[in-house]
């Protein structure tokens, strides 16, 4: 449940594009064709399921306050939270760099199609952003930490995709010369936007708290009642 | 000397690093919902710019090229770490609120789109300058969009009311006016800089793109 809750709330209510502006840059500037944003979109998952456990794993047991006490007891007082900027960025582009390697090697035809894009990933602020947001929402397990990274890649794949589609239809809209291109783009970026606020009541259970609310509310209300009953009647008796 | 004034003067203009060169944009939607986080955002980038350029043109002549986006990286992420170590001291609670963004500072398009574009080819003194300019162009835009969504959503300038009093009914309130709430929502700092890209190339045709 938790990961399923996890996995819908990163794709549509956090969506990296629409509610953090993750990776506007490349979302921008690759998204003129719907086949290579789709390249870019699967670069974007493929790397985030990598490096946010990876980095998860990092920041559970290097950079943590207190957790290198593995290592023995004298490590225990160590915090190197400070650190954590420079050793995801280290992960991210290293990672990278292997990816980019092995799928060489193993599978050109998949190197020909992502190829291109991999080494732009290493700046994408979609990648880093991932990473800082799990540690910045203290996601709990690694498991979790897995399914953020290829959820976070899903949304932001969604949303390049989309974009893209669109971009390919108004070229043939008599846009006004000024917007053409980035103005419209932004312009159209921000109304999606507005549409993907509309997931935000979708899991947030907030309809179940109130229900609590009301149901705590009526029973106090006929705690009430009964305490005024009871008076009444102790009053008719006397 | 009159060029290297235009590395400065070209990127607040026509050249300007979010609405023409399309680098930077992550951070300048996130955090504008504030005219002071703005300001605090674009003295970060200042700082992170202007001694980063110098850093990488200093070293452009012996980093190998197969592995400078490592070195670029490195060279940013130790200013950035100092950026937020210093928000920390100071200001800790602007430092929460920005949070995730100061790191984003890293993968900037901005910061490696100039190394890459100006700082690995040109010295230390117009690399300085280039930054500088690019840092000041992306502060412009980051405090036109600020100061329009929090005086619209808010009704306030860094913090002070500036419209009146929404409760009491005071100042422009007692005509019936009214905070406009979805100005800090996400999707409004889009609209509002599509609507600075639209000012700036009705004012300046030779912008438009072609289709």
């Amino acid at each position: 449940m938790e990961h399923i809750e996890l996995f819908f709330k990163s794709i549509f209510i956090d969506n990296m594009v629409f509610a953090t502006f993750l990776g506007m840059c490349s979302y921008l500037a690759v998204s003129k064709k719907v086949s290579t944003a789709v390249g870019l979109g699967a670069a974007v998952i493929f790397v985030l399921a990598i490096t946010v456990p990876l980095n998860w794993l990092l920041d559970q047991y290097i950079l943590q306050d207190g957790a290198l006490a593995w290592l023995g007891e004298e490590y225990a007082s160590y915090d190197l939270s400070f650190l954590s900027f420079i050793m995801f960025i280290a992960t991210i582009a290293t990672m990278v760099q292997l990816v980019e390697i092995v799928v060489e090697k193993f599978s050109p035809s998949l190197y020909n199609s992502l190829g291109i894009f991999l080494p732009l990933i290493a700046v994408n602020c979609a990648i880093l952003g991932g990473s800082l947001f799990m540690q910045s929402r203290e996601i709990a397990t690694l498991g979790l930490a897995f399914n953020y990274g290829i959820s976070s890649g899903i949304g932001w794949f969604l949303a390049i995709l989309a974009i893209a589609a669109i971009r390919e239809k108004i070229r043939y809209s008599n846009v006004p010369g000024p917007l053409r291109g980035l103005g419209i783009t932004f312009i159209i970026t921000g109304l999606m936007a507005i549409g993907f606020m509309s997931f935000g009541g979708m899991l947030t259970g907030g309809d179940e708290e109130v229900k609590e609310e009301t149901t705590v509310q009526v029973e106090t209300v006929k705690e009430d009642t009964k305490e005024e009953l009871a008076n009444n009647t102790l009053k008719e008796k006397e | 000397m009159a060029k290297d004034s235009r590395l400065i003067l070209d990127p607040l203009g026509d050249d300007n690093p979010i609405t023409i060169q399309v680098l930077g944009i992550c951070s300048a939607l996130a955090i504008t919902a504030e005219l002071k986080a703005s300001i605090v955002m674009t003295i970060s980038v200042l700082f992170v710019m202007g001694v980063g350029n110098v850093v990488i043109s200093l070293i452009r002549n012996i980093i190998p090229s197969k592995i400078r986006i490592i070195v670029q990286l490195t060279v940013v992420a130790a200013l950035v770490i100092i950026v937020d170590q210093v928000l920390k001291a100071y200001s800790y609670q602007l430092s929460k609120e920005l949070g995730a963004f100061i790191g984003l500072i890293i993968t900037n398009c901005i910061i490696m789109g100039r190394f890459e574009a100006f700082a690995l080819a040109n010295g230390p003194w117009r690399s300085f300058l280039d930054g500088i300019g690019n840092a000041l162009g992306y502060g412009l835009i980051l405090i036109i969009v600020g100061f329009f969504r929090e005086l619209l959503g808010s009704g306030t300038l860094l913090g002070f009311p500036v419209l009146g009093d929404p409760i009491a009914k005071t100042g422009l309130y007692s005509i019936g006016y009214e905070n406009n709430g979805f100005m800090l929502l996400a999707p409004m700092a889009l609209i509002v800089v599509g609507i600075i890209i639209w000012v700036q190339r009705s004012r300046n045709p030779a912008l438009i793109e072609d289709n």
